[in-house]
């Protein structure tokens, strides 16, 4: 429903065991305690989340599609800048 | 052929809770009716999550019924196999959801007494109702503060919103004080700490409710009539109809699997 009243939110969730909220989706909602009721009841029903944020979708500056070959291409010739010419020991954990 | 309604041993304690199944199924049917028809899909999946919590609180409470009768009954034949006369659920639960003014209007309403009516039966001297709450409390909590946001919306939203949650105000009070009446045979089970006294509950939810009535430009009616009848089986027209429907399967193919 797009109306003007109905703005798009952006929902993120942090599952129970995740460390970062996860975008999952999006919803319309009239405000801010609206949507957070919202993406309760429509991505946490099977218990997924322990936390959730709610974003305004207007709020997000996206990159423009049309200008993937120039922000993304040059970084996959760069293997050496993954980290997996070595071994990370047990004892440091989550990276 | 219909199947014939079942025979309930109504001791107090078996009543006391069929009247809370009862109020349960009855209010999660009528918020199952939405589904596919809510004003948004948000919406929709709002509704749809309330009537499932609701069906699962009727659904445990049917089956401690059915173990405290200890007769041939469960909770499947005392949803579909008893007449209108033998339910017992609250009057107001079982109007018709009107538009969505309405079915907030009556979901504040009862939200409103379970949340604090399951607060205090979890300090209940029967583990299963103590337990029964504990998990109950949690659900209406969210449905009071889900439909507390809706009423000051539709209160303090358009001059239409406002003028339909009034008249669903207007139209409803009268069926809230059935919510705090209490009959001889629970009197004794609340003596015995199994049951509360619902009286207790009208102070706190006079407030809750006039405090959100109040801030979405609402008023509550001056009328302190109140009309009664679900708890003894007498019902409006209107649970007839909802039973028709909720029974017609079990009714038509008795014992019917798929």
């Amino acid at each position: 429903m797009a109306t003007p009243n109905m703005p798009l939110w952006e929902v993120f969730i942090r599952s129970r065991n995740g460390l970062a909220h996860k975008h999952v989706g999006s919803l319309h909602a009239a405000d801010t305690t609206l949507a957070l009721q919202a993406a309760r009841d429509i991505y946490t029903r099977r218990g997924e989340g322990l936390s959730i944020w709610v974003v305004p979708s207007n709020a997000i500056t996206a990159s423009d599609p049309s200008e993937k070959g120039m922000m993304f291409e040059p970084a996959e010739s760069k293997i050496y800048r993954h980290p997996t010419f070595y071994d990370v020991p047990d004892e440091v954990g989550h990276m | 052929m219909a199947v014939a309604s079942i025979l309930v041993s109504e001791t107090p304690l078996v009543l006391y809770t069929l009247r809370r199944a009862d109020d349960a199924l009855i209010l999660g049917h009528r918020l199952s009716e939405w589904c596919g028809h809510a004003p948004m899909m948000e919406e929709d999946m709002a509704l749809a999550n309330m009537g499932l919590d609701l069906l699962g609180q009727a659904r445990e409470l049917y089956a401690y019924a059915a173990k405290v009768e200890g007769k041939d009954n469960d909770e499947d034949k005392f949803a579909y196999l008893r007449d209108v006369r033998q339910y017992r659920n609250l009057l107001l639960l079982e109007q018709p959801n009107g538009d969505f003014a309405r079915t907030m209007v009556r979901q504040f309403f009862y939200a409103a007494f379970a949340d604090l009516y399951w607060r205090a039966m979890m300090q209940s001297g029967d583990p299963t109702l103590a337990a029964i709450a504990a998990k109950s409390e949690k659900e209406s909590a969210y449905h009071v503060r889900h439909s507390s946001e809706w009423m000051v919306r539709l209160g303090d939203g358009t001059e239409e919103s406002h003028r339909r949650a009034q008249s669903a105000i207007d139209d409803l009070w009268a069926y809230t004080g059935e919510m705090f009446h209490l009959d001889e045979g629970e009197r004794g089970l609340i003596d015995a700490g199994i049951a509360i006294d619902p009286a207790k509950l009208h102070a706190p939810w006079l407030k809750t409710v006039s405090g959100v009535v109040n801030e979405a430009t609402l008023a509550l009616p001056k009328s302190n009539w109140m009309q009664q009848g679900g708890r003894d089986g007498r019902h409006s027209e209107h649970l007839g109809h909802l039973l028709s429907e909720l029974q017609s399967m079990p009714r038509t193919f008795p014992g019917a699997t798929w």
